[in-house]
């Protein structure tokens, strides 16, 4: 064979990761690369507020905060399987849960989202996740799947504990997988 | 930031005899994330559990969700010495089982997350296990084995370990 054997840079690129410092609201990627085929956003994390046991952090795209989302769930709780509806239109979709402030310290919950056809302007973007945390004796297990009604590419992606804030050390990064 | 090449294959191993154990050790500290991805077999039907650091002490604990046809069921182990792939299955004899384990920030300062899948079908039986483990440790995971209990995998059982950025 001519020449030198071709480079190959893998199919699976870091575009950016963002940690809290603690007290966030939110959490934003801007600006991505439309070179993708699909978008994986990988975490840990941990709500830094008392006012629940859980956090839940949400996605919104493209600064949308119309009800223009929606989302179901399975779930298991260590002791029942169960299976929610977000109940229709809302205006963000649930896809990672973590450990709450009175948790253990350093205990943080784990996420894998997907998000296939992003940068598609003719379909709307539907959402996949897996997630959830073990506290030694409770914990809930996750699998989210998510539907934004919107053709538009997307752009940027916040994600949101919801009124809530993130602890110190949450942490998401942003991949983009080559098609 | 620019894009950074992510996932790599830290190491891989395929079986040529019956083993009790895959072993990865020396793991680099270089990553975020690990990814372990074993397809393969048993000799006996047996669980599939795995530990770090060659820690066997009461230091795990793990959250499932699984369903196996007929039912969804949802159960947790606490203060476990391992985390089991799927507590309620046993790995098959004929057929490969897959099972994936993501730990997260591995070589950092908290306790250790991981989310696992444990994923097989014998037209007939099987099913799909989800379940998201802790290992209360705030070391750097630097060996990861992964077994079947009191077993073996088969020969030509393959597994690899990832390392993503």
């Amino acid at each position: 064979m001519d020449g030198n054997s071709a480079y190959d840079p893998g199919a699976t690129w870091l575009i950016a990761r963002v940690t809290a410092t603690g007290g966030e609201t939110s959490l934003t990627f801007s600006s991505i690369p439309q070179t993708y085929k699909s978008l994986q956003i990988r975490g840990i994390t941990r709500r830094a507020d008392a006012g629940s046991t859980i956090a839940t952090d949400n996605l919104r795209f493209n600064g949308d905060t119309g009800t223009n989302y929606t989302y179901h769930s399975l779930t298991g709780n260590g002791t029942t399987a169960s299976a929610t509806w977000a109940g229709g239109a809302t205006s963000d979709i649930v896809f990672s849960r973590g450990a709450g402030a009175t948790a253990t310290a350093g205990i943080f919950g784990s996420v894998i989202a997907d998000i296939h056809d992003y940068a598609s302007t003719t379909k709307n973007k539907t959402t996949r996740s897996f997630t959830g945390f073990d506290l030694n004796g409770s914990g809930n297990i996750y699998l989210y799947s998510g539907l934004w009604l919107n053709t538009a590419a997307i752009t940027s992606i916040t994600i949101y504990p919801n009124g809530n804030t993130i602890a110190a050390g949450t942490t998401y990064a942003l991949y983009g997988m080559k098609g | 930031m620019p894009d950074v090449s992510t996932e790599v294959a830290i190491a891989t191993t395929t079986l040529g005899s019956a083993a009790s154990s895959i072993d990865f050790t020396s793991i680099s500290s270089a990553y975020t994330d690990l990814r372990l991805v074993l397809v393969g077999t048993s000799t006996a039907n047996s669980t599939v559990a795995y530990r770090y650091n060659s820690d066997s002490g009461s230091n795990y604990s793990n959250t499932y969700l699984y369903g196996n046809g007929s039912s969804a069921v949802s159960g947790r182990f606490t203060g476990s010495t391992q985390i089991f792939t799927d507590p309620t299955t046993s790995m098959s004899t004929t057929i490969p089982n897959l099972i994936e384990i993501d730990i997260f920030s591995y070589a950092g300062s908290t306790y250790k997350t991981s989310l696992g899948a444990f994923s097989f079908d014998l037209n007939g039986s099987g099913s799909a296990t989800r379940n998201v483990g802790l290992w209360r440790s705030t070391s750097a995971i630097s060996s990861i084995s992964i077994y079947p209990l009191g077993d073996t995998f088969k020969s030509g059982t393959t597994a690899t370990l990832y390392g993503i950025l």
